[in-house]
Parts: C-alpha cells; sequence; structure tokens
C-alpha cells in the first residue's frame, strides 16, 4: 500500500482536500445568499413576515400553502425545482446547501482514479457505489413521504 | 458537587425552554400542528434559534456529543417549528459539523478512509430507507420513537464503557482482506499506535439499524458509531471518534438529500442554527481547557433526558410539562 503525507494514504489526502475546498466554498456561498435573504437585497418568494405562519405545519401542507399563495407552480417545489426559483433570495440558499450536500459524492469520484492506480479495484469499486448511491439520493427519483 | 451544579444549569435551561414552548405558553388547548399566528415578529425565532444551538454548539464539544443528536428532540420540543423541518435541519446542522471537522481528522489520520468506506456504503443506503419511513409514518409516531431513541442514547451513555486502546488478538478475515488497520501517533505521549479491527461483520451489520435510525430521525448517529467502532470492533477510542464524526458526513449526506428533495428544509432555520452551532462549537473548544468532564457530562445527560420525555410525550399527546 503506497503511504505518502505522514503514514496517511494517498487517497484519504485527495479526499480530504476536495472535502475541505467543497466545504468552505458551500459555507461561503450559504452565509453570503443568507444576507441577501435577509438584509433585502434580493425579494424572497415567500415573504418574511410569512415564514412564521408556515414552518409549523407538515411539509405536505407548507408546499400547498407557498404553492398556492406566492409561486403558482404546477407542482410545489420539491426535488430540483428550486433551480427555477434563483432570482428569489430564499431560494438562491439552496446553492449553498446542495454543494454542502454534493460535495462528497465529488470526494467519492475523485479518489477513484487514485485507487485504480494503486490496483485498489476493490475500494475502487465502493467509491463508485457510494457516489452512485449518494448521486441517487439526490437526483429525486426516490419518493418519500404520505 | 458536579452532579447538583449540572442540576441547576439544567433547570435554568429547562426554565428558559419552557417559556419559548408555543404549547406552554398558549395553554393546553394547544396542539402540535396549530399554526402559532400569536402576532411574534418573523425574527424571534430564529435569533432564538441562534441563542439556543449556540449554548447547544458549547455543550455538543464538551459533553462529547454531536449537535444533531441534541437540536432535533430540543428543537421539536420546544419551538414551533414542524418536526419534518426540524429533521432536515437537523441533519443539515449534523452533516455541517462533520463536514468542517473530516478534512482536519483525516489529514491527521485519526479518522480512517479505509474503515469508513464499508461501513457508510451500508449506513448511507439504510440513512435513505430511514428517512423515506421517517417522511412516511405520522409525525406524532416519529416523535414518539425519537423520545424512546433520545432516552435509550441515555441509557447508553450512563452505561456504556469506553476502551482507549482495545485488545484486537487477531484482525478478522474481512478486515484483513478490505486491509482495514492504520498508524497514528498519540500526541500525550509522542506513541505510535497500530491498530487493526475485528468482529467486522457483526460490526457492519449493526450500521444497518444505525443508519435507518440516523435518516428516520434526522439525528447525527455519533452515540452509536462510537461504541460499534470502539468496543465491538475494536478500533482505538481517538480514531473510532474521529472516523465516526467522518462518517456522519456520509450518511448524511444521503438522508440531507431526500428531505431537501421533499422540500423539508427552510433556509431561515437552517442558516441560523448552523451559524449558532459553529460558533458555538469555537467556544466549547476553548472552554474544553476548563472545564470538569463530570459536571458536563451530568447536564447533557439531563438536556438528553428531559428532552427525550419531552419528545415521547408529545408523541402520547400528554401534556407532562
Amino acid at each position: 500500500m503506497e503511504i505518502k503525507n505522514n503514514g496517511v494514504n494517498e487517497e484519504q489526502v485527495v479526499y480530504a482536500k476536495v472535502l475541505e475546498a467543497g466545504m468552505y466554498l458551500g459555507l461561503a456561498i450559504l452565509f453570503i445568499t443568507f444576507a441577501i435573504y435577509i438584509f433585502g437585497i434580493m425579494k424572497p418568494a415567500i415573504p418574511l413576515d410569512h415564514i412564521s405562519t408556515l414552518w409549523s405545519q407538515p411539509v405536505h401542507h407548507y408546499l400547498e400553502e407557498i404553492n398556492h399563495n406566492f409561486l403558482h407552480l404546477e407542482q410545489g417545489p420539491t426535488g430540483w425545482t428550486w433551480c427555477t426559483l434563483l432570482d428569489k433570495a430564499d431560494f438562491l440558499n439552496f446553492i449553498g446547501i446542495a454543494l454542502l450536500s454534493g460535495v462528497t459524492i465529488v470526494c467519492f469520484l475523485a479518489i477513484i482514479p487514485v485507487l485504480l492506480r494503486k490496483g485498489d479495484k476493490v475500494y475502487a469499486t465502493m467509491a463508485l457505489v457510494e457516489a452512485l448511491i449518494l448521486i441517487l439520493a439526490a437526483s429525486g427519483i426516490l419518493q418519500a413521504g404520505h | 458537587m458536579d452532579c447538583f451544579r449540572g442540576l441547576k444549569i439544567i433547570f435554568l435551561i429547562i426554565t428558559f425552554l419552557m417559556r419559548m414552548d408555543p404549547a406552554f405558553a398558549a395553554g393546553p388547548e394547544t396542539t402540535m400542528d396549530l399554526v402559532p399566528n400569536d402576532g411574534t415578529e418573523w425574527w424571534v425565532w430564529p435569533l432564538a434559534l441562534f441563542v439556543i444551538t449556540f449554548v447547544m454548539g458549547i455543550l455538543a464539544v464538551l459533553g462529547g456529543v454531536g449537535g444533531g443528536v441534541l437540536y432535533v428532540p430540543i428543537i421539536s420540543g420546544f419551538f414551533p417549528f414542524h418536526l419534518d423541518f426540524v429533521r432536515g435541519a437537523g441533519l443539515l446542522v449534523a452533516l455541517t459539523g462533520a463536514l468542517a471537522a473530516g478534512p482536519g481528522l483525516l489529514k491527521a489520520n485519526l479518522a480512517s478512509l479505509r474503515l469508513a468506506m464499508p461501513v457508510a456504503l451500508i449506513a448511507s443506503s439504510c440513512a435513505i430507507i430511514g428517512a423515506m419511513i421517517g417522511l412516511a409514518l405520522p409525525t406524532n409516531i416519529v416523535q414518539t420513537l425519537l423520545g424512546v431513541t433520545i432516552l435509550g442514547i441515555v441509557v447508553i451513555m450512563l452505561t456504556a464503557k469506553k476502551a482507549e486502546f482495545p485488545e484486537v488478538e487477531k484482525a478478522d478475515a474481512l478486515s484483513s482482506a478490505l486491509r482495514i488497520c492504520g498508524v497514528y501517533t498519540e500526541a500525550s505521549t509522542g506513541q505510535k499506535i497500530d491498530w487493526k479491527i475485528h468482529r467486522t461483520p457483526l460490526g457492519l451489520s449493526l450500521f444497518v439499524i444505525i443508519g435507518i435510525m440516523a435518516g428516520m430521525f434526522g439525528l447525527g448517529a455519533g452515540w452509536a458509531n462510537v461504541p460499534v467502532l470502539n468496543l465491538l470492533m475494536g478500533a482505538p477510542l481517538k480514531i473510532s471518534v474521529a472516523t465516526s464524526k467522518f462518517l456522519l458526513s456520509i450518511t448524511d449526506t444521503s438522508a440531507a438529500w431526500i428531505y431537501l428533495n421533499k422540500g423539508c428544509v427552510i433556509p431561515m432555520m437552517v442558516v441560523p442554527s448552523l451559524v449558532g452551532i459553529m460558533l458555538g462549537s469555537f467556544v466549547g473548544v476553548r472552554v474544553l481547557k476548563i472545564a470538569k468532564p463530570t459536571f458536563i457530562r451530568w447536564t447533557v445527560i439531563g438536556i438528553l433526558t428531559f428532552a427525550g420525555i419531552k419528545a415521547l410525550t408529545k408523541g402520547l399527546g400528554i401534556e407532562l410539562f
């Protein structure tokens, strides 16, 4: 097994670097977009004084309410619909949230070439399968709920 | 003495939380799903969320628990937010904490990627299933099960022992085949520690349950990861704690996507919680140098017990406090 960086495996170092970059980028974007949201630099889809009357309801009621009163979409804003609402300050925050939730997928994809170069086919396969599982979860194909 | 001071702190926190509880403030006729349109300004709850998560961040570091395990029962019990959104935010809080800690732990060779990957494969798949089950079940059932789980965690915290360097005479066949082993330098002694694990198939199978529970309740699963990695599989305590923390960044990612795609994420809840927990964690690390561990442990156990009872009674529709 090839060991570098004070005994740390090469793939572990690659994973850590990608994770670190993605985490800082995601947090920075999240904080900037949240500042845009609360300081009123861009208009939100759901007015700030309405949000507190909605967050105590189950998610399906909440989605129906915001769609009926503010968004007027064919279906409620589930899955990746937020991508079509990025001109609204509240939905802009989902960029940072999605980056933080997606960085792990990039980490696994990044270590596959390292593992293959080392001939570690078992762990390369494991990394690929893990990335595919996370992509499946992120895709919105898996439906949950009532 | 520490126990007494812990009780005093718990009493103060409970008093504060009960004043915030919309059901407590509005009287016994208030139900779980009622909209608390009581004229409270919109910014009061995010600000209260920030303050409480800041305190949680300190306690989580000092008590050696993840933020998620404190976040979900306390916020769902005492704030007006629906459990669907609390679980979504709880997963993102636990995920961000794990993402922030992950790079440092991996570079220091305390978190082991080779140990985490097979575990993550099972736990993250099961967390997806757990999230789907949790979102399909009625809220009162999830709230009741959450209460039972939190009280179970309290029992684990009270009874589980920890082994700094568990004795592993021989690595099992599976961990040998996967080459799950490593070396790290113990900072306090400068000693190089060679480690390996055993009972891998049994340990991996337990992550089926851990993953489902993490996804179902939106909890980080450090409370379960560490005992399994340390006591059952024989990884040294530091490797177990660090790998568990890193593992949450994978397990919680899969469950977080299910909640995100379902619409269970409200930025006005998530961001104040993230900032509060992160700032609290920074302060917690500094306080850790002077804090008494026994006192902190009793405080965390007391808060979790109270939050667990609150979740249980809320789920069962009993107005206990």
